[in-house]
């Protein structure tokens, strides 16, 4: 996984909960350009745990002076937002890794249409930079629930194309009513909470539009659980892993080397043979089929967890 | 490093030839006696010294005959090279790839200037001089895909990544083992991969596309791929099949040695920045029994490999019909000695 | 005549299925011969996908006409051939807006130009459905002079444009609407296998 250290460059909030950071090269290097929607993973050394968490970029995909990335502070999450809102400073050092982007545009498109929910307003701060340098059609849709609360607002250009709806301001954002009238070869993309990523799709189920045109990414944190033994099968070492910890930082902390990309249940690089499962696997990604969900002979450790008597993987 | 570059042709006269060290570093791809598919990638992050693995886009003697070769091709065909309108983009990013790898490689052969989007290029060995603005397709004499690969040995796929798969959406295929890049465009993985025997059940294509779609930037891969050829020809296309085909069956046990050609497809794999496209060189290295026999281990080991192939195999890979001819002759260069393991010839 | 049933081939052969119906929501239907077969049949399961449907026919001698326009589709149009309920097809697929759904029945030919057709106007590819009924005759691009020969039925057959004679691949190009044909005497000049027919 190519990694760079790189310079915190400004530290700036947005509004309450959300904050900017900038990310230069300590040597004024060129850092790797990208494509729209791309994200980076950022190593956090957090006390003794090795925290890695997965954001979008907003900067210019042209633009290899620095990366932009917004964080938006989950004081109910595992850490690693509140460790960058509390820790990091201008001047620090982080590895940053390059970008990897699993939610790009599709080029062919004929029309674009970006649908974001709150801090899911961050991979579309890139696609609007590429959309406008290649001067193709679009349209954007930003919900929140708050103008202030809205970090995206001091993101976003003004322009005609791009729709702000505060729903405390009682105007909501009505999926049905952005797709109907689209015109053939429109592609849409949904990025927020799963429940807005829900109402997309039914919303252009119901339409008629079949689900190749339409592309999502939601934001999945390994969710927590209860603790559980998981035995390597290489090493027959047996560890366990705790309950703010995933599988994939639990094989990490004990020294197990595992493929990883995305760390959000979407790449598949993680995926892993089981080799014996007596109990049940909670698959928590979007990676493996039905068949292998029911088969549970694979699992996907970065986002999944597991209940039971034994789970013994192929690593 | 200077190369001393070879004049001759791949077509008609064919008087392509390997010098004693073009033999010396030729990319054989068999690591031991029996072959299987597999999907047998490594890192493409340097290689031995001198070999054609060592550099990002290697460059060899045949540099300037190979380019004029795909000027012939492409005069009479221009289908072989084909841009869908979307993959503009990406042709942008190979071209600084290729530039930008060829200038820091062989800085005695290349030279690439670049004032903010004002970039300036010199390639040496063909004589070409060109300043363009980056970005802008209207400063180039053609399309920047084409532009390049022009320039640079081997086939170039150019793959979309979109919808879980890889889209064959761009091309400059000249030198290919009998595909068709006018009939495979718009195909994905497994449709462009359809016609190859055995290798979809054993789902190495499942694997492959999962490994390629997780390329990443500063990250490329290689694998070696290999068919057999009759005669030192490039242009193997389906398209010209009717004319180069018949040029198989004069192959005799006077002449296999000479006329027999061991064809190997150096791949590598490149994530492509802006576009998020992938990249997709397949260099081809052409090399005649009798030169090959000369590396003993390789005469060994190509005679075992060919004589147990399975028939499916040999069928697609078009020597079939020459079978028993090539594996007759090269038997005398195996005394049933041990090989050892990996490519390189031994000492 | 009941839907084909195709050997199973390379992964780049088109497989086709029983058409299955999306409701009312607008569609555009394309049918030859005996494909106007599964768009009754299709109408029988679900008749409200008639509601909002353009329908256009290809008789080819077949004849459903009266059949058709007794479902009540919302327009209903004749053409002689391909060729000439082109301009109208591509009317309408300019007209059209996403959540459109195409349904194409009948021969491989129809179905595999009205694809090519609708991916170029960006219908999305799981918009287009197909069932295939009737005749398999094949089209085929001849992939020396690229000149597409139309309603092969035998394997191999002659080049239409160059004259060359082709065996018949199954691999299939989607752009092409088409099926790739190779000289079959390339290395054998005028030593050709016997003509079979092509089976399913």
């Amino acid at each position: 996984m190519t990694s760079l250290m790189l310079r915190v460059t400004e530290v700036a909030p947005l509004t309450p909960l959300v904050t900017r950071f900038r990310f230069e090269h300590p040597e004024g290097a060129a850092l790797p350009l990208f494509s729209g929607g791309a994200h980076v993973v950022v190593e956090m050394p957090d006390e003794g745990t090795l925290r890695r968490n997965a954001y979008s970029l907003i900067s210019d995909p042209l633009d290899g002076s620095g990366y932009g990335i917004a964080v938006r502070r989950e004081d109910g999450g595992r850490g690693g937002s509140r460790y960058m809102h509390s820790h990091v400073a201008v001047g620090d050092m982080l590895r940053v890794t390059a970008p990897v982007n699993l939610f790009g545009l599709d080029l062919r498109a004929r029309r674009h249409v970006l649908i974001a929910g709150g801090i899911g307003i961050t991979p579309m701060l890139s696609q609007l930079r590429q959309l406008d340098r290649l001067q193709l059609p679009y349209e954007l849709h930003y919900a929140a629930r708050s103008r202030s609360e809205a970090a995206g607002l001091k993101l976003l250009p003004e322009a005609p194309q791009i729709h702000v709806h505060i729903s405390e301001e009682g105007n909501r954002m009505d999926p049905g009513a952005i797709l109907s009238g689209q015109p053939l070869g429109t592609h849409v993309y949904t990025c927020g909470p799963e429940g807005l990523i829900a109402a997309v799709e039914d919303a252009a189920g119901r339409l008629g539009w079949p689900g190749g045109a339409l592309h999502s990414e939601a934001f999945l944190a390994p969710p927590p659980g209860k603790p559980f033994d998981v035995t390597l099968a290489r090493s027959g070492v047996t560890i366990t892993v705790g309950a703010h910890q995933s599988l994939l930082e639990a094989l990490e902390a004990a020294g197990v080397k595992i493929p990883w990309s995305c760390r959000g249940g979407a790449c598949g690089q993680c995926e892993s043979a089981v080799l014996s499962c007596k109990g049940r696997i909670e698959h928590n990604d979007h990676w493996l089929s039905d068949d292998d969900r029911a088969a549970q002979a694979k699992i996907m450790p970065c986002v999944s967890r597991f209940q039971g008597e034994e789970l013994i993987l192929e690593r | 490093m200077t190369i001393r570059f070879n004049d001759e042709t791949f077509r008609d006269d064919y008087t392509f030839h390997n010098s004693p060290a073009a033999i010396r570093r030729f990319p054989f791809p068999f690591d031991q006696d029996s072959y299987m598919y597999s999907v047998n990638m490594e890192p493409h992050q340097g290689g031995p010294e001198g070999s054609p693995f060592e550099k990002r886009f290697d460059v060899d003697e045949h540099y300037v005959s190979e380019m004029r070769d795909r000027e012939i091709t492409l005069a009479d065909d221009p289908l072989r090279c084909q841009s869908l309108p979307h993959m503009e983009l990406a042709g942008w990013d190979l071209l600084e790839l290729i530039m930008v790898s060829k200038a820091e490689d062989y800085p005695e052969l290349f030279s690439l200037n670049r004032d903010g989007d004002q970039w300036h290029w010199i390639n040496r060995p063909l004589g070409i001089e060109q300043r363009f603005t980056f970005l802008d397709p209207t400063t180039l004499p053609c399309g920047p895909m084409e532009y390049i690969t022009r320039q640079a040995q081997g086939d170039f796929a150019v793959l979309d990544q979109r919808e879980g798969n890889l889209w064959m959406d761009a091309g400059m295929v000249t030198s290919q083992a009998d595909w068709s890049l006018d009939f495979d465009i718009g195909m994905n993985f497994f449709e462009w991969h359809a016609p190859v025997p055995k290798a979809h059940e054993m789902g190495v294509f499942q694997r492959a596309l999962k490994f390629l779609m997780n390329i990443r930037q500063g990250a490329p891969s290689r694998r070696l791929n290999w068919t057999m050829t009759v005669n030192p020809r490039l242009d193997t296309s389906p398209e010209n099949y009717h004319k180069w085909g018949p040029e198989k069956r004069t192959v005799t046990p006077e002449n296999v040695g000479r006329k027999q050609h061991l064809r190997v497809e150096l791949q590598t794999f490149w994530r492509l920045p802006r576009s998020n496209a992938l990249a997709f060189p397949i260099r081809c290295y052409l090399i005649s029994l009798q030169d090959l026999a000369t590396v003993p281990k390789w005469g060994r080991r190509l005679h075992r490999v060919l004589r147990d192939l399975p028939d499916e195999l040999a069928d697609y890979k078009g020597f079939a019909v020459n079978r028993p001819v090539i594996v007759d002759y090269l038997s005398q260069f195996d005394d049933g000695a041990a090989t050892s393991p990996g490519i390189f010839p031994d000492d | 005549m009941t839907q084909s049933t195709f050997s199973p081939s390379i992964l780049s052969r088109p497989v086709y299925a029983v058409l299955d119906s999306h409701g009312a929501t607008p569609a555009l239907m394309l049918a030859d011969a005996e494909g106007a077969a599964a768009l009754i049949e299709l109408a029988e399961r679900d008749a409200s996908v008639m509601e909002h449907a353009h329908l256009i026919f290809i008789p080819g001698g077949a004849d459903y006409g009266a059949r058709l326009r007794a479902l009540g589709p919302r327009m209903y149009r004749e053409g002689p051939s391909y060729a000439a309920i082109l301009p109208r097809f591509r009317k309408a697929l300019a007209d059209a807006q996403m959540g459109l759904r195409l349904y194409l029945a009948g021969t491989e030919g129809l179905i595999g130009q009205a694809t090519a057709e609708a991916l170029a106007a960006g219908l999305p590819a799981d918009a287009i459905q197909a069932e295939h009924r009737g005749s398999i005759a094949r089209r085929m691009q001849c992939v020396h002079c690229k000149g597409v020969t139309e309603n092969v039925s035998t394997d191999p057959f002659t080049c239409s444009h160059c004259g060359l004679t082709l065996f018949v691949r199954d691999h299939f190009s989607r752009r092409l609407g088409a099926f790739q044909g190779v000289c079959v005497d390339a290395e054998t000049p005028g030593i050709v296998p016997p003509t079979q027919e092509i089976q399913p």
